[in-house]
């Protein structure tokens, strides 16, 4: 009796192994997208749900305002957009099971989002192996198309780099502000404060300047008044806060209560109403953040931006808001230059991307994948925003 | 049939075999698709997540928040190792490695603080899971924050299989064997378990660094399907979703846990069509099934292969009496 199961279970497994072997080619179904004759599908990826999901929504109500701009205006070459809309609960593992799903089953031609760089950059295997392109329109961590192994080759974002931020604010205090003098307070938790940290100092110490303190601070903190004494007693110009709008409102607060009056700089992390809520608008005043858009700027098309953002969802668009939009118009723009809807041509048409007009500025795409923009300084005023500069590097 | 049911091993590597194959048919003949390949993985990293802590918390009573630290070895130990040596034998000791590294640390745990009982150990286990995530925020190696991406991704049915099932099988023997009968006197009242003779922290430890193993492998599987890992992934909430499944399966049983593992997979897939309510809705079927069913799906019962034979002998009965 045992023999012959175990025979008969011995010719099974090498059915399933040979099976096996025969499985798994990989097809990149450019095929079935070209058939698509109604529309052409593109696959939103963001996070609706869990601890970023702010930046997801913001991101994909300015895309859908694009979206429902394009169709009304007759879609790309006659065709309509069709999103294919999916919540990654801001899990990577969960952008990409959907990035998955999104190419192989829904084959859409091509990804927008995630918004944060971990997820974004989670997908990306799923993408290069189907070769169909990703882009992002807020992953501003360095290594997201390029890393030590070269540029990814279909992922793309619209947003500069936290490198280039880190570097844009340092020039902005050495040149405009004439600040010889920084103190840098930093979120120590986040691989972006890090990041923002140590290009600043390069930058600054390049241009002539000296950090005379540097102090570090973990998501999550509330209490500062340690960090602000400590540093109180020494001579600096400006202090610069690399982090979230969490805690730079509050070390805000704080250091204005003790009297540091000093301009204060940070980066696209204190784009937030949070900001104003947490320091209060007597505190921000001779405050400067860099970011990737301001609603003061005056360009038409801006205007224009802002008046149907605020007609559909009746409030003011965020930089999320307007990065989401941009990225859907780029994408469009991208899609209707390339003549077919395969993955490789989109490609091709999105590296020969030059001077998209968007809302948050002009860029060209480099060989790096990375958009080439200038950066918004933005100068808070009683809580407002007072002045918006266009820095080029 | 009665001559194969006096070989319950030969009987159970049948059904094994058969959902190996039965699965792998599926996949050669696209049935199942990439997409759900990739849903394949969740649900059995999942599967060796809750098996794993049921061993801890459902079988030996002793309720840990660890778990999310586990697999972060685990997770952490195989990525490094793969990046290094992107091939079949550096996956496998990846795996182990991570696996050991997750053991040796929860045995190191487990000797001092399974000391303390109930809220105490929950809490002293989850501020080891967060120390572990805190250092590997800061590491140099692990680079930091930004986390490690583009791991070669070498889990495909076959690992997932075998690693699954050989979890299943070890944890349910173990069960079934002397230690495990001792680990459940241990939750069952640890006094009188002293009392008879039994080296209560011995078990504990055992069954903790035995958890502990099992979670290494689930992250080790995690960082080889998924490409990318960050420290941010194994927080507290992790070690939270594991026990959603552990708790909503049944406390002490290794099915329900698995059922749990599959149900859950399934609901989150199928409301990944409504991309905004998608977490309201899912949260509201865990308040559901848990008013219906506070014991869990399985209470804690198991589903063996005897359900089978036993509707077998009901069938024949029948037959017989008509």
């Amino acid at each position: 009796m045992k023999k012959p199961i175990v025979a008969i279970l011995a010719v099974v497994l090498a059915i399933a192994l040979l099976a096996g072997c025969a499985g798994n080619k990989g097809s990149t179904g450019s095929e079935d997208r070209n058939k698509v004759e109604d529309g052409i599908k593109i696959g939103i990826n963001y996070e609706l749900s869990g601890k970023v999901a702010t930046y997801g929504q913001s991101s994909v109500e300015g895309i859908e305002l694009a979206i429902e701009e394009i169709n009304e205006a007759g879609g790309i070459n006659g065709k309509k957009i069709i999103p294919v809309k999916y919540d990654t609960k801001s899990e990577p593992a969960e952008a990409t099971t959907l990035a998955t799903r999104l190419i192989t089953q829904d084959k859409v031609v091509m990804i927008l989002g995630p918004a944060t760089s971990g997820s974004f950059k989670a997908q990306i295997p799923v993408a290069e192996k189907n070769r169909i392109p990703v882009i992002s329109g807020s992953a501003t961590d360095d290594s997201v198309t390029v890393d030590a192994s070269g540029v990814k080759e279909y992922a793309f974002r619209i947003c500069f780099t936290d490198s280039y931020q880190g570097t844009a604010m340092a020039s902005y205090a050495l040149n405009k502000l004439s600040a010889k003098k920084a103190a840098i307070i930093m979120d120590s938790s986040s691989d972006y404060g890090k990041g923002l940290a140590k290009n600043f100092r390069e930058k600054f110490e390049a241009g002539g300047g000296t950090i005379v303190a540097e102090e570090a601070y973990v998501a999550g903190d509330t209490d500062f008044n340690g960090i602000l004494t400590k540093i109180k007693g020494q001579d600096f110009d400006v202090i610069f806060i690399p982090g979230y709008y969490d805690e730079a409102g509050l070390i805000i607060k704080q250091a204005r209560n003790l009297g540091i009056d000093v301009p204060i700089l940070g980066a696209d992390g204190f784009d937030s109403p949070k900001l104003l809520e947490l320091a209060g608008a007597a505190a921000l005043n001779n405050v400067y953040y860099s970011n990737h858009y301001s609603s003061l700027d005056e360009d038409p098309k801006v205007a224009k931006f802002i008046e149907n953002f605020k007609a559909k969802y009746n409030k003011e668009p965020d930089a999320f808001n307007a990065l989401g939009y941009d990225l859907a118009k780029f994408a469009a723009d991208a899609i209707s230059r390339a003549g077919s809807l395969d993955g490789e041509s989109i490609k091709k048409a999105i590296e020969e991307t030059e001077n998209f007009d968007g809302v948050t500025g002009t860029f060209s795409i480099d060989e790096n994948h990375n958009p080439v923009k200038s950066v918004v300084v933005i100068e808070l005023k009683d809580g407002k925003q007072y002045r918006a500069e266009k820095i080029a590097d | 049939m009665g001559r194969l049911n006096e070989h319950p091993a030969i009987k159970k590597a049948i059904a094994l075999v058969l959902s190996y194959v039965i699965v792998q048919m599926l996949i050669s003949t696209n049935i199942i698709s990439d997409y759900l390949q990739v849903t394949l993985a969740t649900i059995c990293i999942n599967i060796i997540l809750a098996v794993s802590l049921n061993l801890i918390t459902g079988i030996t009573g002793q309720f840990s928040l660890g778990h999310a630290g586990f697999m972060s070895i685990g997770a952490y130990m195989c990525a490094l190792i793969v990046l290094r040596m992107p091939t079949i034998p550096g996956f496998l000791l990846g795996v182990f490695a991570g696996a050991a590294a997750a053991a040796l640390v929860g045995c190191v745990v487990g000797l001092p603080t399974l000391r303390l009982r109930g809220d105490y150990l929950a809490i002293a286990t989850l501020g080891m899971a967060e120390i572990i995530r805190v250092i590997f925020l800061n590491l140099e190696i692990t680079n930091g924050a930004a986390g490690l991406s583009g791991i070669p991704k070498f889990v495909n049915w076959f690992w997932l299989f075998v690693f699954t099932a050989g979890t299943i099988l070890v944890i349910s023997n173990f069960i079934r064997s002397s230690h495990g009968r001792a680990c459940i006197s241990v939750r069952e009242d640890e006094i009188a378990a002293d009392a008879m003779g039994i080296n209560t922290t011995k078990y504990k430890v055992m069954a903790f660094t035995f958890g502990a193993f099992c979670a290494g492998i689930a992250g080790a599987l995690y960082a080889t399907s998924f490409y990318f890992i960050e420290p941010g992934l194994f927080g507290f909430m992790k070690s939270i979703d594991v026990l959603v499944i552990v708790v909503l399966g049944g406390l002490g049983s290794i099915s329900g846990s698995v059922l749990a593992a599959v149900l859950l997979a399934v609901i989150s897939t199928l409301l990944q069509s409504f991309p905004e309510i998608r977490m309201v809705l899912y949260a509201l079927l865990l308040i559901i099934i848990m008013l219906f069913r506070p014991q869990g799906l399985m209470g804690s019962k198991e589903i063996s292969l005897n359900v089978f034979g036993k509707l077998g002998d009901l069938f024949a009965s029948r037959k017989r009496r008509v």
